[in-house]
């Protein structure tokens, strides 16, 4: 069944970018907006608007009852969650079941079992997808006893769920039990879960992540990695497909294990599966699956010229996979940067506000998903993306060349954003070079203390 | 796009309950000027239609309708003028807006009503949730805005009252 109608539960930039797609494919959109989000540039673009509650997301875009009574009252035939908000809350699935409405992502049972990141490592190894080593820890002395064996550096995570937040590093192993008790109250606070577990903390480890693709029927392709191994505090600043350097054999290994972890669960819909690489003895291992769109997929659609909303609604709308893996071909590099409103100089911090003036970057291989226009206000509620500008050609050189080009030429006023940290990680010779790890941003500070307002503060990050 | 005369009706409405005294609007050729007289609100029947340069389908169908305007341009919600007594009661969440407490029963609050802030004005229904709304302030309802059993918005006004200065 064609969709005529799909509610859009999001906001910002990747509105926009389902908005853009929508249009593209004749279906109209209706916005779920909160009051703060009235006048902006995606209400403005989508054929309806409905404001669903307050600023405040937990009253807004975390209302999965608002939501789907408003798909069913504008008489919408899905809802497409974006990504964050209820993305990846089973809640919204289970609810358009029971209003009639199709979830545009996966089932509410592949939610669940990816969302308990112990059980996905379950899962995981059942599917012969190698793990970082580790555990359950569920009291003080069974985390003792395994992190003896695992050794520091280790990590405390959140069983819950990921993001940064939950995830303590432990140096010594005198400092376990405290920090055990300051992830358990973190990932509670954050997921309403404290359970914890534990991982060995790989060093110069890159972050490496495989897009896939499922018809819910046990049929899985995979659109190719992203390295996204340009991190701050676990915050993704700059992705790029495919992976710098990495050896092909070590590549195509981590496309299947990928296509192997999915498989098993015969998911459906867009997720991306994340792995760390250990780069200097040629390992990956499983880190968590991602059951949404993510921020960073228009690198993998610059490769391969694949939609993949696109793709998700004609999931959705039973259409099936329209891809065999034969069909899927890359072609050159693809680096994006995210356009922040946030202060590089000062420890990163949010600066929300109106932004006065904005104008960004075109030309060859240049693309820009944003809903900043002059005038445009950065609420201090939500994230504080403002867009992504993504740059693609035929060698990674091209693209980077162009990248360089497009951020220089991007002008945003009213707001401090990021665009000076771009411009200096983009010069970096370690960059440019290719394949670095999550140290990369420490490491870029360290060496450009004139990126900080504190230079003394700058090199403690992470 | 045409616009038919329930949508100038649906304008005139929404003009009559909002602070203006005028509005121009311009759609695909067709202009639209609506104006307030006096100071004791509602339309003075003085709506025009006129078609603008381009003489389409829907410029005929709006000027056609001129009559059929003039008179369905009594409103049916009583409305005095917005004046610093009258409060907006706003909607706390969306969802299906209810009149009455069940099918069939009478409404919670008619025009004229008098409420006070613990007062159930309507029932907004989210995913077969029943929520009371209370009017939140002390007075007398002038205004009901929102049709029975429609969709309502977060923050979209669904009544109006009279408040004693």
């Amino acid at each position: 069944m064609a969709f005529r109608r799909i509610l859009i539960a999001n906001r910002g930039e990747i509105a926009v970018r389902i908005i853009r797609t929508c249009r593209a494919l004749g279906i109209e959109t209706v916005l779920a907006v909160s009051s703060a989000d009235r006048d902006g540039e995606p209400a403005r673009q989508a054929d309806r608007v409905v404001c669903i509650g307050p600023a405040r997301s937990a009253d807004s875009y975390l209302n999965a009852a608002a939501m789907v009574h408003a798909a069913v009252a504008t008489r919408a035939d899905a809802i497409h969650p974006g990504y964050g908000f209820l993305s990846e809350r089973p809640v919204l699935p289970q609810l358009c079941a029971t209003a009639g409405i199709v979830f545009i992502g996966p089932t509410a049972d592949q939610i669940l079992a990816i969302g308990d990141k112990l059980r996905a490592r379950a899962e995981a190894e059942s599917a012969n997808v190698p793990v970082v080593p580790g555990g359950a820890a569920n009291s003080h002395a069974e985390a003792r006893i395994l992190a003896r064996k695992i050794a520091a550096p280790l990590l405390v995570k959140a069983v819950g769920g990921g993001g940064g937040r939950g995830l303590k590093r432990v140096e010594r192993l005198e400092d376990l039990p405290e920090l055990l008790d300051l992830a358990a109250a973190e990932a509670g606070a954050a997921f309403g879960d404290t359970r914890i577990y534990l991982e060995q903390y790989i060093d110069h480890g890159r972050h490496v992540e495989v897009q896939v693709l499922g018809d819910g029927e046990g049929r899985l392709i995979q659109l190719g990695e992203r390295d996204c191994s340009v991190q701050r505090r676990y915050q993704k600043l700059i992705e790029e497909t495919p992976a710098p350097g990495l050896p092909a054999a070590l590549r195509n290994s981590l496309q299947q294990a990928a296509v192997r972890f999915a498989e098993r669960l015969a998911y459906r819909g867009a997720g991306t599966v994340e792995f760390i690489v250990d780069a200097q003895r040629e390992a990956f291992y499983f880190l968590e699956m991602n059951a949404r769109i993510q921020v960073e997929h228009p690198v993998t659609e610059a490769v391969t010229g694949i939609d993949l909303i696109a793709e998700q609604i004609a999931i959705a709308d039973g259409s099936g996979l329209r891809l065999r893996q034969s069909e899927v071909r890359t072609l050159g590099c693809a680096i994006e940067c995210r356009v922040n409103a946030e202060d590089y100089r000062n420890e990163f911090k949010p600066s929300p506000g109106r932004v006065r003036d904005v104008s960004w970057p075109s030309g060859c291989g240049i693309r820009v998903d944003s809903h900043v226009v002059p005038g445009t206000s950065i609420p201090p509620f939500y994230d504080s993306l403002m867009g992504k500008i993504i740059a693609s050609g035929p060698d990674r050189a091209c693209a980077l060349a162009r990248l360089r080009g497009a951020i220089a030429a991007t002008r945003i006023s009213g707001v401090k954003s990021n665009l000076g940290f771009h411009g200096a990680a983009l010069d970096d010779p370690e960059f440019q070079a290719g394949g670095v790890d999550t140290g990369f941003v420490d490491r870029l500070y360290a060496r450009r203390p004139d990126l900080c307002d504190r230079p003394e503060a700058g090199a403690s990050h992470g | 796009m045409t616009l038919t005369a329930a949508d100038v009706a649906e304008i005139m409405r929404l003009v009559e309950q909002s602070k203006f005294d005028e509005i121009n609007l311009e759609i695909d050729g067709v202009k639209l000027t609506l104006r307030r007289t006096g100071a004791a609100g509602g339309f003075a029947r003085h709506v025009t239609t006129q078609p603008g340069p381009l003489e389409d389908a829907a410029a005929t169908a709006a000027s056609r309708s001129d009559a059929e305007i003039a008179h369905t341009a009594s409103p049916s919600v009583v409305s005095g003028p917005v004046n610093a007594n009258t409060r907006d009661i706003p909607c706390p969440m969306l969802g299906t807006f209810y009149r009455s407490p069940k099918p069939g029963a009478p409404p919670f609050v008619e025009i004229g009503s008098v409420v006070d802030e613990d007062s159930v004005i309507a029932i907004i229904e989210v995913m077969k949730l029943m929520n009371t709304v209370r009017a939140g302030v002390k007075g007398v309802i002038t205004e009901i805005l929102p049709l029975d059993e429609t969709l309502v918005e977060f923050g979209e006004v669904l009544m109006r009252a009279r408040v004693d200065a």
